[in-house]
């Protein structure tokens, strides 16, 4: 008789094991961002921003334990195909996460999506997704990129010139920065001047500018580059004349470099570090105390996306096979968002506050941007209505 | 268009050029007399800036860091020799690319070890910043008229020491016929040896000079070696005078380009298409002229004796 119950029990006990192991199998994340190469800067504070939410939290989203398989795309998007399909078959990943470019997003995002993996960009917010292409496996917890130099635009419609000399490289970003910056701004552009990428010396584009005279010069231009054209604009002394207004030039992950020579400089963007809100006033601080540094908005959008994935998990009770549950949970973005307010469009982009900053020297020598103003308020992009989700 | 931009356009581009000759000159040296495909010397620009970036913090002043950073890299070029160049003096074009395009990859990943990726800053030295109005109420920056006035006296040196030295004679030989030049007893091996350190050395210093002005980060050595061939595909491999009139000549067009290309296509198109166009061809004007030379004089525009 006894030993009739071993034998059930040891019938049992493989069911009961791989039960309890399926309970804790660990939820995968695909962390791809660009960890070489220019940009690798942008993908060390956006890597330190998701894992700062990680350490914060015991290493658990949704109350299940993490297990993230960070990725280089290296920029390139032929090699970041091949790396999403190895996350998404080999990794078997719950969730794919990060992506700084536009470029690297647009050529994982049906691998990704196709698969019925949720894509969620920390950074990347091409246009083309935004509007016909939305799609449901798809989020964004940054910006939709026209967003950011439309806060620029409406700004300088407003408080300022009338006349502005408009900075960019001639590339597909570089071009819907100009059309987001347009769209708000209808003073004169008295020139558009398109710069070559990875260009070294801008002597020449600012001998131009000097040249025109506007009452102001809007540049995008992003991570060296940026940090080149700050430094020779203000060695050029041209920054009284002509005011320098910028997006994705001056912030925490170029002021380290540009320091004295970016004090001043006024950009748009949804966050800072100084934002006065009960998220941000544990996530900048523990950010600085874990790694040394100041966050930048990438870091905090990473640290979102980290947030969203939690707060989505703990609906579904951390689980993620029923997809639609898990999708009307990540919808719903019920977090508290280190920018403050935040919430999702029916294209899956930020509806949110978008603020004037300032690059100014800390009291202990930091340089940091801070907020002057708010600029745009629960800001929603133009694309929304060309998306058929509702 | 006012003849004051175009002025300060000129010396922009001549700014330009000087950078470019000091990398290219070593470049070609080492290209011309060594037949030595030396990929690395991009590099040794960006150590050039990350050793003075190093100085400066120690020092505080950039005229100590500049003389330091230059001796350290000349000691981490002789060390390269010493190591890895040496050996492949005599390999083919391909061993030689395949060994210093590795020393690219060890040197930028060194650097980023070190000093990280996000990219560091040198400041302009206090008492070279400021802009002098030169043309009517345009301005030039001080330092940008410093390194001219460096470029120029280094090219003046180089060029005396290549016309009028016994070293420089050889070296002249070696880019004509390295081979007799063997055979008549000079120890080619040491020749090869510091024209290699001395070709390192000009690099470097570019990137001192060039540090306060741009962004410094790993892999900033790839675009100047790319422009820096161009220069010696353009004035002739071997050629002191061909690199010096080539990069300038690389730098005016650039620059030039760069300025007035959109206007230029402003004359008969759309404003419009005038933007797309103007910056795209602006981008290859000077591989379109490199392509122009290469169909017209192969051997480039002066090329060293014996060579055409």
């Amino acid at each position: 008789m006894r030993f009739k119950r071993y034998i059930a029990a040891a019938a049992v006990l493989p069911f009961a094991l791989a039960v309890t192991a399926a309970a804790e199998e660990p939820l995968k994340i695909g962390f791809m961002t660009t960890l070489s190469g220019p940009a690798a800067s942008v993908g060390k504070h956006m890597q330190d921003g998701f894992n700062l939410f990680l350490k914060l939290h015991g290493n658990k989203l949704g109350g299940r334990d993490v297990r993230v398989i960070t990725v280089d795309d290296e920029l390139k998007p032929d090699l970041a195909v091949t790396k999403a399909q190895a996350l998404i078959e080999r990794d078997k990943v719950d969730f794919v996460t990060g992506i700084i470019f536009s470029n690297v997003l647009a050529a994982v995002f049906k691998p990704v999506t196709d698969s019925a993996t949720f894509l969620i960009s920390a950074n990347a917010g091409p246009s083309i997704f935004a509007g016909k292409n939305c799609n449901a496996y798809f989020f964004n917890v940054s910006w939709q990129n026209d967003t950011v130099p439309e806060a620029m635009g409406k700004y300088l419609q407003e408080k300022g010139p009338k006349r502005i000399a408009v900075l960019t490289p001639n590339y597909q970003a570089g071009k819907d920065m100009v059309a987001g910056f347009k769209r708000f701004y209808k003073g004169e552009i008295v020139d558009e001047i398109y710069t070559q990428l990875n260009q070294l010396d801008f002597s020449a584009e600012i001998a131009r500018v000097a040249a025109l005279k506007p009452e102001g010069v809007f540049a995008f231009m992003t991570g060296g580059m940026g940090v080149s054209l700050v430094k020779q604009y203000s060695q050029a002394g041209l920054g009284i004349a002509v005011p320098f207004y910028s997006v994705f030039v001056v912030d925490e992950t170029t002021l380290p470099a540009t320091k004295d020579t970016a004090v001043g400089l006024l950009s748009t963007i949804q966050y800072a570090p100084s934002l006065d809100n009960e998220a941000n006033k544990v996530f900048a601080p523990a950010f600085e105390e874990e790694y040394g540094y100041v966050p930048s908005y990438y870091a905090s959008q990473a640290y979102d996306a980290a947030q969203l994935i939690d707060s989505a998990l703990n609906k579904t009770g951390g689980k993620t096979d029923d997809k639609e549950g898990l999708r009307f949970a990540l919808q719903r973005a019920d977090f508290k968002s280190v920018r403050g307010d935040f919430k999702f469009n029916v294209n899956h982009y930020p509806i949110q506050d978008y603020y004037l900053v300032k690059a100014v020297q800390r009291a202990d020598g930091a340089f940091v941007t801070e907020v002057v103003e708010k600029v745009l308020d629960d800001h929603a992009d133009s694309y929304a209505s060309q998306c058929a989700m509702r | 268009m006012s003849s004051a931009l175009l002025a300060v356009q000129v010396l922009n581009g001549l700014q330009l050029g000087v950078l470019l000759f000091l990398i290219a000159s070593g470049l070609t040296l080492v290209f011309g007399v060594m037949n030595f495909l030396n990929l690395a010397h991009g590099a040794l620009f960006m150590v050039g800036a990350y050793l003075a970036v190093f100085f400066y913090q120690t020092s505080g002043e950039f005229f100590v860091a500049l003389p330091l950073a230059l001796i350290c890299a000349v000691g981490l070029a002789m060390l390269l020799e010493a190591t890895v160049l040496r050996h492949f003096y005599t390999a083919d074009h391909l061993a030689q690319l395949l060994a210093t395009f590795g020393l690219i990859l060890i040197l930028n990943d060194s650097a980023k070890a070190i000093w990280g990726s996000i990219p560091r800053s040198l400041p302009i030295p206090e008492l070279l910043d400021a802009s002098i109005p030169l043309f009517g109420d345009l301005s030039y920056p001080v330092y940008r008229l410093m390194v001219i006035a460096v470029g120029l006296i280094v090219a003046a040196a180089l060029y005396y020491i290549v016309q009028h030295t016994r070293f420089g004679m050889l070296v002249r030989a070696g880019a004509a016929d390295g081979e007799m030049l063997a055979a008549l007893g000079v120890d080619v091996r040491k020749l090869f040896m510091t024209v290699l350190i001395g070709g390192s050395a000009l690099a470097a210093l570019a990137g001192i000079l060039a540090g306060p002005l741009i962004a410094i980060q790993p892999g900033m050595g790839d675009t100047v070696l790319i422009l820096a061939f161009v220069v010696i595909v353009i004035g002739g491999a071997g050629s002191i005078r061909g690199a010096f009139i080539a990069a300038l000549l690389v730098g005016l067009v650039d620059t030039l380009g760069r300025s007035f290309a959109t206007d230029f296509f402003r004359l008969f198109l759309s404003p419009a298409t005038a933007n797309e166009v103007g910056p795209a061809v602006a981008s290859i004007l000077i591989y379109a002229l490199m392509a122009l030379v290469l169909a017209l004089r192969p051997a480039g525009l002066f090329p060293a004796a014996g060579r055409t």
